[in-house]
């Protein structure tokens, strides 16, 4: 699976890895990032 | 910045077990709509007074039982039934039919009709609460006729059946317009009820400690719900509608609004005004959320466990200037989740937590007890949500690691040490820190504990105007 | 999230989990794969079919710039139990990949 080129849809969690955090990682790796989501359990 | 030490004098717990409302949660709602099963499912899930008053977490919640001990209670907790109690030290848990007389004693535009024979039911019952008089009771002078209450039942009213557990039909909740969705029936009950909680939550604070009502100039409430109508959906200062009901006639206020990580804002700013010499004293209230009623209970019903989303919270603080006694809150401890930090994990907590422990000259071990997302796990842990707290105590040890002050191999001892099993209700902002305040004063007095920190966090994304999360921490400890 | 997947076009689309726990990576990568699962949310019936992976894994991490990887998920992967998060997320995979072969 090669992320370079993909597009992502990132869905995080407040306590413990923000959408944000993972929209970062995927940049990285040469995706780009077409949702970012946070959810709250509580 | 001067270390900022302002005296918190006091907080109560409130709970209210209204199992008649869980249908009016907002999951329950919905299910309810578009299920023909849910309604008899959930009426069938609800548990009674007496387990709910007997029911570890809310003991522990309302002071009844130390938090650190639940280590030890092997769970599950919710089939450990026996005795209970009403009231506990830092606050009781009140049966349903007495919280609608509360929404009834609060309500200035007649949205709430109580049928009458129950309407005199639960005035004389208020009565005999140490904490109402006759001259509070006025709204409830004179209850409904049930055939009237019948009439505005009438399906093209949009006006909402009050029950009790028992499926006795005891009032309606009317809307206040027909048009205005802000005034519609469903917003006046949240609003109603989230009033009802703070204002019992206030009068039990100011009854327990013996503070004048008319002492208090200023109020900030900081529960989640929103007041307004169309033009202003979220107008808002229940604060000053809460105190008006508790006689609290020297005071205005206002409402500071952060998600879960309002109280904590509302504590900080609420410490300022006094530290600054605006005002001699500041009450904080929050009242619930009757929204999450129920709100996981399918994780429930499926794992063979009662409905345990079935009370109300709320909670009151009052800060005061410092006097050398009693335990202070250091507003030079105070962290904040600056904009800039984003959203990685490790950047918020190093904000939260680490920055302030070095400014003060602390070591992660020096806080004896972390407060932070207190939920109770028995209730998030079936509907796959986790063990908010353990979560956030392990993110804490693992910061402390990473900080070189804690071995890998040590994290486990670190939570258990500085942490506690969750027992907050799910009730949004009431648990997010300061379900821990009663316990944590009570301890700094006694000598058993040194110094707690209260650590809050904030969904604010879940508005949609922002990807962001908040959060916010202070340390409260010893005068001296 | 049905909204951005019509929009961007489901070809080269992938979901990244963040979930903290087993129970959670499964229940998203459920629904993103084959649909609401239990119950009428905003994805019921609606297959979107879309590879889902979780942060953590290998796959994802093995092609992160590690100063990033450390900076920003870091310090979760030190608490999380992620043996069982990648375990979830690689088993819905493997079903929907033996029901589509």
């Amino acid at each position: 699976m090669d992320l370079r080129g993909k597009k992502v849809i990132a869905l995080g969690e407040r306590d413990g890895i923000q959408g944000e955090a993972i929209g970062k990682v995927a940049k990285s790796a040469g995706a780009e990032v077409v949702l970012e989501v946070t959810h709250c359990f509580v | 910045m001067s270390s900022g030490r302002v005296k918190v004098s006091g907080a109560r717990n409130f709970l209210a077990h209204t199992p008649g409302l869980v249908r009016y949660g907002s999951k329950p709602t919905r299910e309810i709509q578009s299920s023909d099963t849910a309604e008899a499912e959930i009426l069938a899930g609800l548990r009674g007074y007496g387990q709910a008053a007997a029911y570890l977490p809310n003991v522990a919640y309302l002071g009844g039982f130390p938090p650190d001990n639940m280590w030890d209670v092997e769970r599950p907790w919710y089939n450990k039934n026996g005795e209970y109690s009403r009231r506990h030290p830092y606050g009781e848990i009140m049966p349903e039919d007495e919280f609608y007389g509360v929404m009834r004693a609060g309500d200035d535009f007649d949205l709430l009709w109580l049928e009458e024979s129950f309407n005199d039911e639960v005035r004389q019952k208020l009565l005999d609460h140490p904490y109402w008089s006759e001259g509070d009771l006025e709204r409830l002078d004179k209850g409904t006729p049930l055939s009237q209450i019948e009439e505005q039942l009438a399906p093209e009213l949009g006006n909402l059946p009050m029950y009790l557990q028992s499926g006795r039909l005891i009032g309606v909740i009317n809307r206040a317009h027909d048009l205005d969705a802000s005034l519609f029936s469903d917003v006046l009950l949240e609003n109603l009820a989230t009033k009802a909680a703070a204002v019992m939550a206030t009068k039990t604070l100011l009854g327990d400690l013996g503070v004048e009502a008319d002492s208090i100039p200023y109020i900030i409430n900081c529960g989640e719900e929103a007041v307004g109508d169309r033009y202003q959906r979220g107008g808002g200062n229940l604060a000053k509608a809460v105190g008006e009901v508790c006689g609290c006639t020297a005071a205005t206020g206002v409402d500071i609004k952060a998600f879960c990580c309002g109280p904590n804002h509302a504590i900080a700013v609420g410490a300022s005004l006094v530290y600054s010499g605006l005002f001699e004293r500041v009450l904080v209230v929050g009242g619930c959320s009757l929204a999450k009623l129920g709100m996981k209970y399918q994780g429930h019903l499926n794992n063979d466990m009662p409905i345990i989303e079935d009370v109300l919270a709320g909670a009151a603080i009052l800060l005061e200037k410092q006097d050398g006694e009693g335990p202070i809150i250091r507003l030079d401890s105070v962290g904040t989740h600056p904009i800039g930090a984003g959203g990685a994990q490790a950047k918020i907590l190093e904000e939260l937590v680490s920055k302030p422990l070095k400014k003060l000259g602390l070591t992660f071990s020096d806080i004896d007890k972390y407060a932070t997302e207190m939920h109770n796990p028995e209730v998030t842990e079936p509907s796959g949500s986790g063990n908010v707290p353990q979560l956030n105590y392990n993110l804490i040890a693992a910061l402390a690691v990473r900080s070189g002050q804690l071995e890998r191999s040590e994290m486990q001892a670190f939570t258990r040490k500085h942490g506690m099993p969750g027992f907050s209700p799910t009730q949004g902002h009431i648990a997010s820190a300061i379900p821990f305040l009663p316990h944590a004063l009570e301890g700094i007095s006694g000598g058993e504990l040194t110094r707690v920190m209260f650590l809050a966090k904030g969904s604010l994304f879940l508005g949609r105007m922002t990807q962001m999360s908040d959060g916010l921490s202070f340390i409260i400890e010893g005068d001296g | 999230m049905k909204r951005t997947a019509e929009k961007a076009g489901t070809e080269d689309l992938i979901v990244l989990l963040g979930t903290p726990n087993a129970d959670s990576t499964e229940l998203y990568a459920i629904t993103m794969t084959e649909g609401d699962p239990a119950w009428a949310g905003a994805l019921a019936g609606v297959a979107l079919g879309l590879p889902v992976y979780h942060v953590t894994e290998n796959e994802v991490k093995s092609q992160v710039d590690p100063d990033i990887y450390d900076e920003e998920i870091g310090i979760a992967e030190m608490v999380l139990e992620i043996d069982e998060i990648r375990e979830s997320a690689k088993s819905v995979r493997d079903r929907v990949a033996a029901a589509t072969t």
